[in-house]
């Protein structure tokens, strides 16, 4: 099955006089279950990426397909309902809701999506125990290390148990101990839920826990292979 | 507890300085309106006190046109028995039997038309307060006396004083020449320069003589206890009477109608300003609100991103203004109300209103009342232009775009 569809996606931006390319007629099949990493120099276009892939931005041209629903026609609204309750996302600034404990902002979520108080909880509390936060979840974003805000934001984006994670840069401001230990939860929800992961990236170690691995270059597709996942030993 | 409920009540305390400051001036806005609505409608309780006060009183009963045209034969029969009737009624304090009649006042040297008015001397003063001005020697007593009150200007006009005698001549009820002699035993200096120059007193029994008016009269005044239960009390008189379809029960909106009109204009000035007050604490309020949108600008792209609905998101937004204007309305109903309640013990009074009062025979104080009215008016309609004026920058997140949002600093 295919877990998202691209075809032809263009997106360009404004700035100022400028014309920057975004993507550039981007055509890509990501099936459900792969673990996908997508690299390439910054300003390659992995987050717009990311972005089309998850709703947040309607590309200018081209179709997006996310389980089976065409989502480049939606409006803001059905984009949003379709975010809730399909994607998680770890965004590259990792964006918490400062007025909101390290436990809310993981339960928030599933607290838009109707999810019984005890139950979220308990969800909530075994996922930040996942990602070694266990004991600070009464914490303020603003009491938590870059790293640990990372973590946060990740178990908010796996909480909720969605069938599709994209992670803009999941790693970053994480020590190799800490990313290692990330990357294990991933591929452990990968292999044992199915859930299907793409996940942009600068940092080697992520590349090598991926099955297929997608580079680009000034918005296009330059390289898209599989590979033997060879988690490094840290 | 609710997301968005959680989420507005942390964001307001974390910005708690601009928070307060917002809802001060909400809470200081409402209080100034409750005391000044208060005061504001003590004002017109008094203004329609003293002007029904003076002659009109609250009601009258009246044989049907009479109002209109004032003919002597417009007659009310057994006028003292129908206030003896009325008197009883519950809801009313006080009611008194009247006639009137138009007279040439005369002296030895001078005439001069005036308003004669028969009146029950021992009913009269609960009535009206005509008899309370009466500046030199005393009101009337004895229903059948041939003695009479005047204004002070016919007294200067006709060169009369007190113990002197004035004639009078009218037409009586039947047409023909009605003519008395009465001894002047008071005069009244009102202030009111008609009153003073064109109204006499002489008992009803007298008058009722005089103008061969047999038992009857034009009219039965009468006060209320309470000027909100002037409807009722007419009301229910109106079913009591309903068997003389010549009689009819006169308000006193219908007796006087300039009264509630003045005070009606007087409304709209006043709202005026209000509104000004109300319109001031709106735009804090949006200037709030829309500054505490823009900060969080990236926050509510993650929340969007996140998959909130935007609706939800604009719904946040006017939770918390709720959340500051429930809490301006409260406090500033609560200390509106007690700065109303001190000044309904101890009274109110502005530099020079004791004087400008008492030339009027206006009491020196306002005691404003704590009424629902006054405690709410106000600040209910600071409540709601606090909420419109948070739509707008709710409606601006409708608009938002999670990606644009996320990337703002
Ligand atoms: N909203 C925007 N307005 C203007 N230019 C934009 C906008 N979003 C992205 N761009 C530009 O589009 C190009 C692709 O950006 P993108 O963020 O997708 O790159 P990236 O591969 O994620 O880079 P990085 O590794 O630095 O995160 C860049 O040149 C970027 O400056
Ligand atoms: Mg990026």
């Amino acid at each position: 099955m295919t877990a998202i569809s691209c075809r032809e996606l263009c997106k360009t931006f404004r700035q100022g006089e400028e014309l920057i390319t975004g993507l550039d007629r981007v055509s890509l099949d990501i099936d459900s279950g792969s673990f996908v990493s997508l690299s390439g120099p910054s300003g390659s276009g992995k987050t717009t990426l990311l972005n089309a892939m998850g709703g947040l931005d309607t590309p200018d041209s081209g179709q997006v397909t996310v389980g089976g629903t065409r989502i480049d026609g939606l409006d803001r609204g059905e984009r949003a309902d379709m975010r809730l309750h399909n994607i998680g996302f770890v965004f590259q600034a990792y964006n918490l809701v400062p007025v909101l404990s390290a436990q809310e902002n993981v339960e928030f979520v599933m607290q838009v999506q109707g999810v019984a108080a005890a139950e979220r909880q308990r969800r909530a509390r075994e996922v930040l125990d996942d990602v070694g936060l266990a004991g600070m979840e009464g914490r303020l974003p603003g009491e938590l290390s870059g790293g640990q805000q990372q973590r946060v934001a990740v178990a908010r984006a796996i909480a909720a148990r969605p069938k599709l994670v994209l992670a803009d840069e999941p790693t970053a401001n994480l020590d190799s101990h800490s990313a290692a230990q990330l990357m294990g939860l991933f591929v452990e929800l990968n292999e044992q839920r199915g859930v299907t992961f793409v996940m942009s990236t600068h940092d080697t170690r992520v590349m090598a826990y991926a099955r297929r691995l997608i580079s680009m270059r000034d918005g296009r597709i330059v390289e898209d292979r599989a590979q033997e996942p060879r988690p490094m030993n840290l | 507890m609710n997301i968005s409920a959680r989420l507005a009540w942390r964001n307001l305390w974390r910005h708690s300085r601009r928070t307060w400051l917002t809802v001060g001036a909400m809470v200081f806005c409402n209080a100034l309106l409750v005391f000044l609505i208060a005061v504001q409608l003590d004002s017109y309780r008094m203004m329609i006190d003293n002007t029904l006060g003076a002659f009109t009183g609250h009601l009258q009963v009246q044989r049907a046109g009479y109002h209109e045209d004032q003919r002597m034969q417009q007659t009310v029969p057994a006028v003292a028995a129908l206030a003896d009737k009325v008197r009883r009624q519950p809801g009313v304090s006080a009611a008194a039997g009247r006639a009137m009649a138009y007279a040439l006042a005369s002296s030895e040297q001078r005439s001069f038309g005036i308003l004669v008015t028969g009146v029950q001397p021992d009913a009269e003063p609960s009535v009206s307060t005509y008899p309370g001005l009466v500046s030199a020697g005393r009101y009337l007593d004895g229903s059948e006396a041939a003695e009479i009150v005047i204004g002070a200007v016919l007294a200067r006009n006709l060169k009369l004083g007190l113990g002197d005698e004035l004639t009078f001549l009218g037409s009586g009820r039947d047409g023909g020449i009605a003519a008395g002699v009465a001894t002047v035993v008071g005069i009244v200096d009102s202030g009111i320069a008609e009153v003073d120059r064109g109204v006499a007193q002489i008992p009803l029994g007298y008058f009722q003589q005089t103008f061969f008016m047999g038992d009857s009269g034009h009219s039965v005044v009468a006060r209320v206890d309470e000027l909100d239960h002037t409807d009722a009390v007419v009301a229910s008189l109106r079913r009591q009477l309903a068997a003389d379809s010549e009689l009819v029960v006169l308000d006193w909106d219908t007796l006087q109608p300039g009264l509630r009109e003045a005070i009606q204009t007087d409304m709209i000035s006043a709202w005026f300003m209000y509104a000004v007050l109300i319109v001031l604490v709106a735009l804090s309020v949006l200037n709030t609100q829309l500054m505490s949108v823009l900060e969080r600008t990236r926050e509510f792209g993650v929340m969007l991103a996140l998959g909130m609905r935007p609706g939800r998101l604009g719904r946040l937004v006017m939770l918390e203004t709720l959340l500051m204007a429930t809490l301006g309305l409260a406090l500033g109903a609560l200390v509106g109300a007690a700065v109303v309640y001190y000044f309904s013990v101890f009274g109110f009074s502005y530099p020079g209103m004791a004087e400008a009062a008492a030339k009027f025979n206006l009491p020196p104080r306002l005691y404003p009342q704590v009424s629902a009215l006054a405690v709410f008016w106000g600040p209910v309609t600071v409540f709601a232009g606090a909420l419109l004026a948070s739509l707008y920058p709710a409606l601006k997140l409708l608009r938002m775009e999670p990606v644009a949002a996320m990337r703002a600093v």
